[in-house]
């Protein structure tokens, strides 16, 4: 394809470029959206069918380990935001420190999160993997005689969406090192910028997933 | 269109929203508010989880400064996500087996 320095050469300009890039870029969330839409409209029924085997199994999870990932997570799209300033603004150094902050962010989410799923394999609460709901209260037992399925319903669903989350933070952590590297020989200027707008969106994206994903699975059957 | 330069302030402003309405909805989520009205503990988790999204699209995503095209892009998808999710339920919530 016949290529101008950055500007590819069926756009006019790399302001139209870009544009091009944002909407393509927005129109694959979209498609994520749907997808992710989709399992979190499967939690919801399931949760209202078997609300009480839900209730029981949410509780078994680690709020505080969800509580400190979301944090963890908020702080690396405002590193992620701050890196696409740097690239705006041409701060080229700054850019790339940002942007290791980002994926080391991005990596003490996954550590931690693997520590949580440690805790369920040794709780046996992995589906399919020697699964076993804890005893609950008889009067618990009498509204869902069923509960050790329904639980494992739960958890199933939990490492689903977990799961497909964690998968799309490795791929923002290798579409990360890629950015850096380019970051690093300094690629991106004020007048083009666009891996880095584009990379953002993305890692906002799966932000967004996490922001729906830890109260629905931690938190919404918490008191009591 | 020229591009759009945020400023770190307005980032900085964002991310401690973020994160003090995630304190917000870990406070909530630990008073029985169904106590008040059945179905008010979700109804506030998911109001304040929508809140964050809409400030990390229109500010961190900069939708809010985006063309018009993304942003009819935007609306349209969420559009489609609406009609997914409030038709199926609409269809399961209505089910007799739900309410035995």
């Amino acid at each position: 394809m016949h290529r101008t320095g950055e500007l590819y050469g069926q756009f006019q300009t790399l302001d139209q470029q870009r544009e091009a890039a944002s909407l393509g870029m927005w129109v694959f969330l979209i498609t994520e959206i749907m997808f992710f839409g989709g399992l979190f409209l499967a939690y919801t029924i399931n949760r209202a069918i078997y609300a009480v085997a839900f209730a029981e199994a949410s509780r078994e999870l680690n709020v505080h380990m969800g509580g400190a990932n979301t944090a963890v997570l908020i702080l690396s799209s405002f590193t992620m935001a701050m890196g696409v300033w740097c690239s705006q603004t041409g701060r080229k150094r700054l850019l790339v420190v940002f942007l290791i902050a980002t994926l080391a962010l991005g990596g003490v989410f996954l550590g931690v999160k693997y520590f949580e799923y440690a805790e369920k394999f040794h709780h046996h609460l992995v589906p399919g993997y020697d699964f076993h709901f804890p005893d609950v209260k008889p009067e618990i037992a009498a509204q869902d005689p069923y509960i050790n399925a329904h639980a494992q319903l739960f958890f199933s669903l939990y490492f689903g969406m977990t799961g497909l989350h964690a998968l799309h933070m490795i791929v923002g952590a290798g579409l990360l090192l890629w950015l850096i590297a380019q970051a690093a020989k300094g690629r991106f200027t004020p007048a083009y910028n666009t891996p880095v707008e584009i990379v953002g969106l993305y890692w906002h994206f799966v932000d967004i997933i996490w922001i729906f994903l830890f109260p629905l699975l931690y938190l919404i059957d918490r008191h009591t | 269109m020229p591009e759009h330069i945020v400023s770190p302030r307005i980032y900085a402003v964002i991310g401690a929203t973020l994160l003090i309405f995630t304190g917000v909805t870990y406070y909530a989520a630990t008073l029985d508010l169904n106590h008040i009205y059945h179905g008010l503990n979700v109804t506030v988790a998911l109001a304040i989880a929508v809140f964050k999204a809409t400030l990390v699209v229109l500010y961190f995503m900069h939708a809010r400064y985006s063309p018009k095209r993304t942003q009819l892009v935007i609306i349209a998808g969420l559009f489609w996500l609406a009609l997914l999710l409030l038709l199926t339920l609409s269809d399961y919530l209505s089910r007799a087996t739900m309410h035995g």
